[in-house]
């Protein structure tokens, strides 16, 4: 570690030496923090001055505290913080001494044609030994740094990996994810998770299948370490190749809470599904304490004088009345097809989250035919369980299984409409794209003027509304009020001002 | 004033003597709240260590910790301070028989001898170096964070009838959140953010070996492979440190030495708290072949 601590005490008397930080480290804080704000973090002022103030304490070599001093300054929701790692691993993945900011004791030199793979043989490379390995000697590194769980092993073993099948070369205008790929598939990391456990199992014998789970679980577990590694890997190369502020704005990703839910990829949509529980509760724990103190009844003059006669007869405390506020009742119609699915799948399990906030949930779902699924909700602990019942057993096909609004809402109306009552309010899901089937949107009409309330809520960007075979807008006209509701941030506030 | 703690790693010696196992991040923010002498908002799942942080880092200190729990309605006069008013009505009665002038009352019954000190108040006010800790902080409405920002920021409270008192001591302040709501921006301004989220495997074992008396390594070790494993699993609310302590105490108590199924799937209920996650970790646990999420 070639870690220079700041004298003790330095950092707050005017007295002591005033510790500058370097220009180079300067500038590069400043764009550091330009590229937070563009992904989204909203950084003050002050946090920006904090940050700068933070890294004066940390011993200068030292990049954990580095990263976790301008985290705790700059990053103030947990959310936010994968955002801020990829940033900070973009910024400062080039250790030159210009930059002061060292990792381990080695010193790397990228300036020079490593991505040359003609000549990465005479370099010194992080593994030391290692260059002239052969593939199979290459695969037997990797299988070893796994089974011992060895990190210098894994870094010498991504540098490799990455220099050998990765094919970059300066100027390449591909993502990094190619190159991931592209080493990925050449080190068959399922064939050698195969092999560890059934090492494993050759050495420790007898196992029960709990054991062989722990087992996969800590390989894998290796696996992502060595995996984040070779991303480590691509992305220092990428940065020295097309320079900091380039790779930062092809890594800009939207926040969690931004993601579109018709466009998610798996990894955003397993992510999503992790951020709806917290949120859940979040709101849930919000609306009852909002329902509990927001409304205050009127006073309660009895109990006031009963109160004051321990004062001396003096109103020290005022008492009042507990408010009496009903409760409505919720219809959720949702377009559960293809592209709205996971639109409707987070919609309900919100809703579901908080109905304790209702007098009464009821939920029914279409393609181009209907069903209610309000039973799958009651007595269950886990949403999630009924919203993946909804997904494989209701029976919402009729015709051809491509979305017919008219027809799914006569079937509504038929069966459902009577039960519509002045405190019902009425939340219709979908993109409105009715395949140039009949709208009957006077179903819309009619429930509108029986119901409390009719919304509207569209997972599709407002722009994109009526046009081509999307008539939201048909609809929209009989209801109080349509929303665009793209992700998790817009679904929130929809359902908050719902209660 | 001088600095409470030399470096993060000294710090972080100084929680473990006092059985608080903390990792690098944990330690370098808490060092760092001294040095910038900035409160450390502290969130993080339920029973991760969060309160337990502040109780630790005084006890390091050898320092005082006055703690203010929050709750829903808290407010000023039992955060701050509180004009003793059964005093004050004595008072006025008392003086009422013998004619005094309104001016001299008043002077007289709004001034220290009067006051009730909450626990902000006695923070700054003391005469050591404490640590306050804000406990729960997410549980007070947002209107009711108000009235720490002044304390947070520039460790004073102003009384309107007294003026401003400032602090004799920068107390070292932590507060703790489990976000059940967002929290102003006003209030995370003036904070360092530190989030403590479930331990790794070696901290979480390490953990369980210094909390249960008589665990061997190898259970230890196995404990907190389990618990690992579960917590990968989609659940309404995965196993706290505090569950996972629970459990290996019981482990212990029923002498087992290695973690079978079944002694797995009959005490899942310490380490779980829902009938379906329950279930659901039972089925993971014996399925060798992994998650499909
Ligand atoms: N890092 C740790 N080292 C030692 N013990 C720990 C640690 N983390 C948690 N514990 C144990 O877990 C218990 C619960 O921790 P604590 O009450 O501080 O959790 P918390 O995060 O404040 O939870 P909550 O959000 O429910 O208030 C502690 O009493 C302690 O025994
Ligand atoms: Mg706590």
């Amino acid at each position: 570690m070639t870690a220079t601590s700041i004298p003790e005490g330095s950092g707050r008397s005017a007295e002591a030496a005033p510790w500058e930080l370097g220009d180079a480290l300067l500038e590069l804080l400043n764009g550091f923090i330009i590229e937070l704000r563009a992904a989204g973090l909203p950084v003050s002022l002050t946090e920006n001055l904090d940050a700068l103030e933070a890294v004066k304490h940390i011993p200068i070599g030292d990049r954990e505290s580095f990263k976790y001093a301008l985290g705790a300054t700059l990053v103030k929701r947990h959310n936010h913080w994968k955002a801020f790692e990829t940033v900070f691993e973009v910024y400062f993945s080039l250790r030159g001494r210009e930059y002061a900011i060292g990792e381990d004791s080695e010193r790397l030199d990228l300036e020079d044609g490593e991505l040359d793979d003609a000549r990465a043989g005479d370099q010194q490379g992080a593994g030391g030994a290692g260059e002239n390995l052969s593939p199979e000697e290459l695969a037997e590194m990797l299988f070893q740094s796994l089974m011992r769980g060895d990190s210098q092993m894994m870094k010498g073993v991504a540098r490799q990996a990455v220099r050998r099948f990765a094919g970059m070369e300066p100027g390449r205008p591909v993502g990094g994810t190619y190159y991931l790929y592209r080493t990925l598939r050449n080190l068959d990391l399922d064939g050698v998770l195969e092999r560890l456990l059934q090492q494993a199992q050759d050495t420790q014998g007898e196992a029960s299948e709990m054991d062989q789970r722990l087992w996969r679980d800590e390989y894998q577990h290796r696996i992502g370490r060595l995996h984040k590694e070779i991303e480590a890997e691509i992305r220092r190369r990428l940065v020295a190749d097309r320079g900091i502020e380039a790779m930062a704005k092809t890594l800009r990703r939207p926040l969690p809470e931004d993601v579109d839910f018709m466009h998610a990829s798996r990894e955003e949509m397993v992510n999503l599904r992790k951020a709806i529980y917290p949120l859940t509760r979040k709101l849930a724990a919000r609306l009852q304490r909002k329902r509990r103190h927001g409304r205050r009844g009127p006073l309660d003059f009895r109990r006031t004088v009963r109160a004051s006669l321990s004062y001396g007869g003096v109103p020290v405390e005022p008492k009042f009345r507990n408010p009496n506020p009903h409760k409505p009742e919720i219809f959720v119609i949702a377009d559960i097809s293809g592209s709205v699915a996971a639109f409707a799948r987070f919609t309900l399990h919100l809703v579901y989250a908080i109905s304790g906030q209702f007098s009464r949930v009821r939920s029914f779902v279409f393609i181009d035919g209907l069903d209610e699924v309000t039973p799958y909700f009651e007595g269950v602990e886990d949403i999630n369980e009924a919203v993946h019942r909804v997904n494989t057993e209701a029976d919402v096909v009729w015709v051809d299984g491509h979305s017919d609004y008219g027809h799914a809402l006569g079937v509504f109306w038929q069966k459902y409409g009577p039960d519509i009552g002045p405190r019902t309010s009425v939340m219709i899901l979908g993109d409105a794209r009715n395949n140039y089937h009949a709208a009957e949107s006077w179903i819309v009409k009619e429930m509108q003027d029986k119901a409390r309330h009719v919304y509207w809520l569209n997972p599709e960007p407002r722009s994109y509304w009526d046009t081509g075979d999307s008539i939201v807008g048909e609809y929209a006209r009989h209801c109080d009020g349509s929303f665009e509701v793209r992700n998790l941030r817009q679904l929130e506030a929809f359902v908050e001002n719902l209660v | 004033m001088p600095f409470r703690f030399e470096d993060a790693a000294s710090l972080r010696d100084g929680l473990r003597r006092v059985d608080y196992l903390s990792d690098e991040g944990i330690a370098g923010v808490v060092y760092l709240a001294d040095r910038l002498q900035k409160p450390v908002l502290v969130e993080g799942p339920a029973g991760t260590g969060k309160t337990q942080l502040a109780k630790s880092v005084s006890e390091v200190l050898g320092t005082r910790l006055i703690r203010l729990q929050c709750y829903e309605g808290l407010d000023e006069a039992k955060a701050l301070y509180e004009w003793n008013y059964k005093k004050q009505l004595l008072r006025i009665q008392s003086d009422r028989s013998d004619e005094h002038d309104w001016a001299g009352v008043s002077e007289d019954i709004f001034s220290e001898e009067f006051l009730l000190t909450r626990p902000l108040l006695e923070a700054i006010s003391a005469p050591d170096p404490v640590v306050l800790l804000i406990d729960e902080v997410d549980r007070v409405e947002v209107e009711t964070e108000a009235l720490l920002l002044e304390i947070l920021s520039d460790y004073q409270v102003s009384i309107p009838e007294l003026g401003t008192i400032e602090a004799k001591q920068i107390p070292l302040v932590f507060l703790t959140s489990n976000n059940t709501r967002e929290l102003s921006e006003a209030l995370k301004r003036r904070c360092l953010y530190l989030h403590v989220d479930y331990p790794d495997l070696e901290r979480e074992k390490e953990i369980v070996l210094t909390k249960v008396p008589g665990i061997t390594e190898n259970l230890a070790d196995q404990v907190a492979r389990v618990v690992r494993s579960i917590r990968q699993v989609e659940l309404k609310k995965a196993p706290s440190v505090s569950e996972t302590i629970d459990w290996a105490k019981t482990l212990v108590l029923l002498g087992v030495e290695k973690i079978e199924e079944q002694t797995a799937s009959d005490t899942l209920n310490i380490l779980l708290k829902y009938q379906s996650d329950i279930r659901k970790a039972a089925k993971e646990l014996v399925t060798a072949d992994g998650v499909s999420v």
